[in-house]
């Protein structure tokens, strides 16, 4: 029945794409979880009135952050090609596209981990500074555990919006799911393909989607 | 012991200089409760948060127990908080940490190993009254329930003093009575010194030894809290006198008792401390031909003794009358004659 619904479709290839989506997907998840996460705690602990207060690094911060957060993730990838070059020594294939990725995306989760944390009440960090605690201690013990389901949230959806620039990478040679839609579908007018790398796209995206729920809701105690 | 010296803090906004605390002395001895009440505005949360150091003074000193808050900082200060330790309004528990959690928090900061910790907790908690719900979230709890929680936590490193910034301002009437009786409690049994900002007189009166009056960031007004009942020297003093035994001062409440009763003669007397407690109506009904008519009463409880008012009728012989009030002047009741009728 698949045959008839998608001759074109080669699932070995299918397949293989897949995987590559997934590992983009991850590999850059990760990474723009740990440096958005330092980015919006610095953004945080830098403001005004606050436990680093310091105008100087906030603003640079801040800078870097609304610079690369307005860049079109597709001219970010063009942009960055000498950069990926000689970070990985090849523009081409899933690891190329990950500099692009993670450096499109960590200003976006460094944005919703500064609101995450201002949504902290002030009044806990305070106790937790009546209590005697070091700032690194708060960061610990207080921001992150407080800010969780936010934080968990908010990298839902950074990782469904990095599967959509994984497709857009695709388009230049990153490989994946975008790759074999746009060469293999596209070029090729074979639709069916275009239809099932949809198929696999939508799957990958609702089952980050359920993860994410279900640990933003174990992670909700208020 | 707690020692204030000219202490002052001004918040510079650019535009505007505000002196929150305008030099402030005050010494506070051990074991004390210690209440300082004033209304928004005063400068007492400012006043508590720089007896701990999250408010750096810009003039003058905080000495607790020898040690100049004040002059401290980085690690020594983060030590020193650990004994100086505080409540709060909206308690501030972490909600994602259950009761036990929260309460093991301040022993996590202090470097205190897991087992301590869990013996130390199980202790608070029973201390507190929480039995039962150590594993329960803060979002589980009542009101009185989360500021149980938050005198816990305070207690954990064993504080030498407990700060209370208007600790029972978000509960009811008689949450707020349960809590006061705990910190009472914990003041007896542990001999902790405790400091407490409230803008409510019921709170000063149920549970202080002394109240400062603060208003526009000074002590205006200082003194054993039955003393201050008994004699308010300032308007605002009075005015928090009066939340707590207003009905019966009002020019319109003397003049509708008057009309209630038009005959014999209408006396407020003044109980303070001892007085409250002797049958000094007996006596005088006893010795005196004077028909005695109790028309008002108000008997307050503070923690050093009682404080009441009583409005009597008095009806016989006018020389019978000033016999009584002269009786009553010898038993060291104050009288105040509110007019014949």
């Amino acid at each position: 029945m698949l045959e008839t619904l998608f001759p074109n479709v080669d699932w070995a290839d299918m397949w293989e794409a897949t995987l590559e989506t997934i590992y983009m997907t991850a590999m850059s998840t990760f990474f723009t979880f740990v440096i958005g996460l330092v980015l919006g705690i610095v953004l945080f602990l830098t403001a005004p009135n606050q436990l680093w207060a310091n105008k100087i690094v906030n603003w640079l911060t801040g800078a870097f952050v609304n610079i690369f957060r307005s860049i079109p993730f597709i001219i970010l990838i063009i942009l960055l090609i000498p950069f990926t070059k000689f970070l990985i020594g090849s523009i081409r294939g899933p690891n190329a596209a990950l500099p692009a990725l993670i450096i499109g995306a960590a200003p976006f989760y460094a944005r919703m981990v500064l609101i995450a944390l201002k949504e902290i009440d002030k009044g806990v960090i305070e106790a937790a500074r009546s209590m005697g605690a070091t700032t690194w201690t708060i960061i610990r013990k207080v921001l992150l555990p407080e800010s969780k389901p936010a934080l968990i949230s908010g990298i839902t959806v950074t990782a469904i919006a990095l599967v959509g620039y994984t497709a857009m990478a695709g388009i230049i040679g990153a490989g994946g799911l975008g790759t074999l839609a746009f060469l293999d579908g596209f070029q090729r007018s074979r639709e069916d393909v275009t239809l099932m790398a949809t198929i696999a796209i939508l799957i990958i995206v609702f089952v980050v989607q359920f993860i994410g729920d279900f640990l933003t809701g174990k992670a909700d105690k208020r | 012991m707690i020692e204030l010296k000219g202490l002052t803090k001004v918040f510079d906004t650019g535009k505007a200089r505000l002196t929150a605390v305008d030099h402030v002395d005050l010494t506070v001895p051990a074991g004390e409760i210690f209440g300082i009440i004033g209304y928004s505005g005063a400068g007492k949360s400012t006043l508590i948060r720089l007896l701990n150091g999250l408010e750096k003074p810009s003039e003058g000193s905080v000495e607790i127990n020898g040690q100049n808050i004040t002059a401290i900082s980085g690690p020594k200060l983060r030590k020193a908080r650990q004994k100086v330790s505080m409540i709060f309004q909206h308690f501030n528990l972490l909600w994602s940490r259950t009761v036990r959690e929260n309460i093991e928090f301040p022993l996590e900061i202090a470097g205190v190993g897991k087992e301590e910790r869990r013996k130390r907790s199980a202790e608070l908690i029973e201390l507190v009254g929480l039995e039962g719900r150590e594993s329960a979230y803060p979002a589980q709890l009542s009101g009185g329930q989360k500021q149980r929680v938050g005198i816990a936590r305070a207690l954990a490193n064993d504080p030498e003093v407990l700060l209370c910034d208007e600790a029972t301002s978000a509960l009811d009437p008689q949450t707020t009575d349960a809590i006061l009786e705990l910190l009472v409690d914990i003041n007896k049994r542990l001999g902790l010194t405790i400091v407490l900002i409230t803008h409510e007189m019921h709170v000063i009166r149920k549970i202080c030894h002394r109240v400062a009056v603060m208003e526009g960031g000074r002590v205006v007004e200082l003194g054993e809290v039955l003393h201050v009942f008994q004699h308010p020297k300032e308007t605002i003093t009075k005015r928090f006198v009066a939340q707590v035994t207003e009905t019966e001062d009002s020019a319109e409440t003397v003049r509708h008792l008057r009309e209630q009763y038009p005959e014999g003669q209408l006396v407020k007397l003044i109980f303070v401390g001892d007085q409250a407690e002797q049958p000094i109506l007996t006596q005088l009904i006893r010795e005196y031909t004077v028909e005695v008519n109790i028309v008002h009463g108000n008997i307050s409880h503070t923690q050093r003794g009682a404080y009441g008012t009583l409005i009597l009728q008095l009806k016989g012989p006018a020389d019978e009358i000033s016999k009584a009030l002269a009786f009553l002047g010898a038993h060291d009741v104050q009288t105040e004659v509110m007019g014949d009728a």
